[in-house]
């Protein structure tokens, strides 16, 4: 564990990119092979489970320090961090040097959950024992299943790319696909022969949003514009007779899409294609609700099929005749694209449109029409650009349409997590009504530390009062939210349900009489229902916010929320988190999987308090029965990863 | 009639009619220590150790009317008597005591109880009362030793020597620095001081002795810096001269950072945890040692801190100040550099 306790020790203390690639250089220099595997695998979200349940944990660590319950979760709610919180409070100073490797400290976790209580203690406290602080907080971190430390994946394929002589573009494929680190070597997902592997998908290309600034400098006639379809993006890959549909997300989706099976056999083989998985009555797309219908279904019953057919927008080409193509131009490319889209008769492939306009002001007008089409704005493609990896600027940029924003006063503040531990950084807002403030929205995102640091201290001068850890502060602080979308709901006590609320500014020039009224929002909400309209359920927040549960590069539990913010605005796949997390989802009908899919999210991974109650909420706003669902979260944490059986919900809902 | 009275202008005696720390304008005001929360303008008469004196004059102007008391002297106010004692937070903090027919109150302002080599070490004070702080009162604010802290610095300094880079250490400009700058000092590096550490040193050096130091200015060579230390305030991160001075690493010196959250959110590449407050340990240590039957938790996690007292079966109570404000601090730092 050394050189890897080390390597993190690095990464979170050093700022610069450079010395983060130097860091890993060095462990992979150092390490074996299968300590380098695990490495990567960490570092691309591919973590063990939780082998103990949190409960255990906490109730061995306070009896070690001798606290009691309360005062361990007051540290934990400032820390913001369980396995921190731990690494902290553990009373011994071990000397540290813990012997074991990265690999051998993480099998020997792998079997422990079959242990009994007193041998997952021996073994647990063994090891707290003999580390120091921070290599009982990385033990901690694996044993928790949480490990959202690490590096950009950019990173980590830059280091991999020094390491191994080999070119970052071929370190990115090699990163690709579902493979599993306790079956898989270094050799060979690093060293074999790239033709090994049939099903392996490119690294998607994907791209930044568009600075306004540079609209001047770019000429029309060098960019291709696309719709920009909000579907799942996915790659069809045709090899060696054989057909698979992966997700950005890097999912093997073939089996929830047999259309698009059908669809690969009329491929030529050595064909890959990048592409929008859409809902498609062969007119038009149809709302992104539909498809979610799919996405959280293993078994496709034929209703569901001719509900929500589906069909394949190609919008690139990155193989053909086997030959991987990425590095020709978009322009030759799309040539070839349009030959295979012409040769294959299959009616579930389309070609993505180019659409060819005259000036910028034409693109404007028809972007604000984009929710007419059930795009999303426009993609912008130079026409010269290769294939890249990534998320890249430069070549490709979207152009989404705006959000919608209102400005609101912040009434209540909670504390954040991880980074943002012990600040108060979970805001409430409110519009008026009359005379009354009426809370609307929840944000986390879109300030800077500076910023959040500035509101943390007027919290904690202003708090009128205290509910738990919610802070009721004098109504003073405006803020303009931006949002994607604005819905009816009878659950809040505004009536009106946001999607994806953040801080788009912070309006030190409103006092808080000028921020906007309810009435406003209704007004908006009219406009907006006008509109062919998308309005995301409260089904798909909680896809998301499960997906962000389970995200993993780079991702911190803190971050988490704001992730939840953003996970729509950067296509993040909402797949993941349905295929293999929650394997219940299909025994259950309604809402019983939706209890499921709770107890998952909570009994797996690490959820903080108020992480927690957001899933709380968002229940709540399903339409889920709070009592039912307060008993669900207890048995979770009860249970640990047992899975929640049939006969328990059963028992919880009557 | 109370001893002490928890009042909108800070915490006052009426029977000696003197406040401690007020944070608003008083007659006569007695001060535990030099920083910006607890020392501030616009008293008639204020009563402090000597080694806090030039400080508060060169912070709140020469004109103060100002009363030196040496630890462990008495005065008399209408028959209640006073005292201060070592705080151990800083050079010149101290604990005040006042005393009438058997109650004793015991302000301690803030403390540490280790010993950091340039404050007059923490003294427990037995009475019925006490005032404490509470900035770390969480169990998982525990400080390393003294020579871990010193081992650590060393060790960052020689990968300064190596690397040829300048360490730049944040530190507020009262206590911490003088306490940074006698660590690195043992280190062998040479020490170059930002003008508000450095105005800072010239108003302790009356009273202490402080090591050799020169005081930066942009003339200097890198030559000159590689390999050593330039410490300056927290207010100066990421000021210009900072982009001046070459390869520099920089470091904080904070009880905060012993949390991974806080530590990188400052943006540093050293975190040290090193504090001028008492830790979990600390504090405890402190309410016990003083006896006292009743407990009084100010500023920091003052909640979660009485009800751990109470639940140790000591009488605590959460009272409301205006102490524990960093930005204060910072704010009559950045005052110096204009």
């Amino acid at each position: 564990m050394k050189n890897f306790v080390t390597l993190i020790q690095q990464i979170e203390s050093q700022s610069s990119s450079k010395k983060r690639i130097d860091a890993l250089v060095e462990f992979f220099e150092k390490s074996e092979p299968a300590d380098r595997l695990w490495c990567i695998a960490l570092f691309t979200g591919k973590r063990p489970k939780r082998a103990v349940k949190n409960a255990l944990l906490k109730s061995w660590c306070a009896e070690l320090a001798q606290l009691d319950d309360w005062l361990f979760e007051e540290s934990y709610h400032v820390v913001g961090d369980l396995a921190e919180t731990m690494a902290l409070l553990v009373p011994f100073d071990g000397a540290g040097g813990l012997k074991s490797k990265l690999n051998e400290q993480i099998k020997a976790l792998l079997p422990m959950k079959n242990f009994n209580e007193e041998e997952q203690k021996e073994q647990v406290l063994a090891v707290w024992k003999n580390s120091n602080h921070f290599e009982r907080f990385v033990f901690n971190k694996l044993l928790t299943g949480g490990w959202r430390i690490g590096v950009a994946k950019k990173n980590l394929i830059k280091a991999l790319a020094i390491f191994s002589g080999q070119d970052e573009t071929a370190v990115a494929h090699r990163l690709m696909g579902n493979w599993d680190p306790s079956t898989t070597t270094y050799h060979e997902l690093m060293e074999s022969d790239m033709d090994e592997n049939l099903a392996r998908p490119y690294p998607f290309y994907l791209a930044y949003s568009l600075e306004n600034d540079l609209k001047p400098e770019m000429n029309l006639k060098d960019w291709q514009f696309e719709w920009k379809w909000d579907g799942i993006r996915g790659q069809i890959v045709k090899r060696g007779g054989e057909c698979f549909v992966w997700t950005r997300g890097e999912e093997l989706v073939s089996e929830k899409y047999p259309e698009l099976m059908e669809l690969g056999a009329h491929l030529e083989d050595g064909t890959v294609l990048d592409g929008e998985i859409v809902v498609h009555d062969g007119a038009s797309v149809l709302p992104f609700q539909l498809l979610q219908t799919r996405i959280s279904r293993k078994t496709l019953p034929k209703k569901l099929l001719a509900q929500a057919p589906v069909k394949f927008i190609a919008y690139d080409q990155l193989e053909a005749n086997g030959e991987d193509i990425r590095a020709l131009t978009l322009e030759e490319r799309r040539r070839q694209l349009i030959r295979t889209t012409k040769k294959c008769s299959s009616k579930e492939l389309l070609l993505s449109e180019s659409i060819e306009l005259k000036t910028w002001q034409d693109y404007e007008d028809l972007r604000l029409r984009s929710r007419a089409f059930r795009a999303e704005g426009f993609m912008l493609k130079r026409k010269t650009s290769p294939y890249e990896d990534g998320r890249k600027k430069g070549n490709w940029w979207k152009w989404k349409l705006d959000p919608l924003s209102i400005d609101a006063v912040l009434i209540y503040a909670m504390r954040g997590h991880g980074r943002r531990a012990n600040l108060f950084t979970d805001y409430t807002f409110a519009v008026w009504q009359g005379e009354e403030l009426v809370p609307f929205a929840k944000a986390y995102s879109g300030l800077t530390d500076a910023e959040f640091k500035e509101v943390d201290s007027f919290v904690k001068k202003n708090t009128v009062d205290k509910f738990g850890p919610v802070r009721s502060v004098k109504p003073e602080l405006v803020f303009e939210l931006a949002f994607e979308g604005i819905a009816h709901s009878s659950r809040h006590k505004s009536g009106i349900a946001l999607r994806f609320p953040r801080m788009a500014r912070w309006r030190k020039d409103k006092t808080a009489q000028e921020a906007n009224s309810l009435e406003d929002l209704r007004t908006l909400l009219q406009l907006y229902e006008q509109q062919p309209s998308r309005t995301m359920s409260p089904k798909s927040h909680l896809i998301q916010l499960v997906q962000v549960v389970k995200a993993d590069e780079n991702i911190d539990a803190a971050e988490l929320k704001i992730i939840q913010d953003y996970a729509k605005k950067h296509d993040l796949s909402i797949e993941d988190a349905l295929n293999d997390e929650l394997p219940q989802m299909e025994k259950g009908d309604g809402l019983k999987s939706w209890y499921h899919l709770l107890y998952t999210c909570l009994a797996d991974g690490e959820i903080c308090p108020s992480e927690s109650a957001s899933l709380m909420e968002i229940g709540v706003n399903m339409g889920l029965d709070v009592s039912a669902l307060r008993k669900v979260i207890e048995l979770s944490h009860q249970n640990g990863t047992v899975p929640l059986t049939d006969e328990e919900l059963n028992a919880v809902l009557d | 009639m109370s001893l002490i009275e928890f009042k909108e202008e800070g915490l006052f005696c009426p029977r000696a009619n003197v406040y401690i720390d007020p944070w608003k304008p008083v007659a006569k005001a007695i001060i535990t220590h030099a920083h910006a929360d607890h020392s501030r303008y616009g008293m008639k008469n204020y009563l402090a150790h000597p080694w806090s004196i030039p400080v508060m004059k060169h912070r709140l102007g020469q004109d103060i009317n100002t009363q030196a008391l040496d630890f462990h002297q008495s005065i008399s106010m209408n028959g209640v008597k006073i005292m201060l004692h070592p705080a151990g937070h800083i050079p010149g903090s101290a604990q005040v005591s006042l005393e009438y027919k058997g109650e004793k109150w015991v302000v301690s302002g803030d403390y540490k109880l280790e010993n950091d080599g340039i404050s007059t070490p923490f003294e427990p004070v037995p009475c019925t009362h006490f005032v404490t702080e509470s900035t770390f009162g969480l169990p998982v604010f525990d400080w390393p030793e003294e020579e871990v802290l010193e081992e650590q610095m060393h060790r960052w300094r020689a990968s300064l020597v190596e690397s040829q880079k300048v360490g730049v250490v944040y530190a507020y400009a009262l206590g911490k620095a003088q306490r940074v700058m006698k660590t690195m000092a043992n280190t062998g590096a040479r020490i170059f001081t930002h003008a508000a550490v450095e105005r800072t040193n010239e108003c302790l050096e009356h009273n202490i002795e402080l090591p050799d130091r020169t005081e930066f200015n942009s003339d200097l060579k890198k030559e000159e810096l590689q390999g050593n230390i330039i410490i300056a305030t927290p207010g100066s991160m990421g000021a210009r001269w900072t982009k001046k001075i070459g390869p520099h690493e920089t470091a904080s010196v904070s009880g905060w950072m012993r949390m991974r959250g806080t530590r990188r959110r400052s943006n540093v590449d050293m975190g040290f945890v090193m504090s001028d407050h008492a830790d979990w340990k600390g504090l405890n240590t402190a309410v016990k040692m003083t006896g006292a039957e009743k407990v009084f938790v100010t500023h920091g996690y003052t909640e979660v801190y009485s009800k751990w007292i109470n639940s140790q079966g000591i009488n605590a109570e959460v009272v409301k100040t205006a102490f524990g404000d960093e930005k204060e601090e910072q704010n009559e730092e950045q005052k110096e550099l204009k």
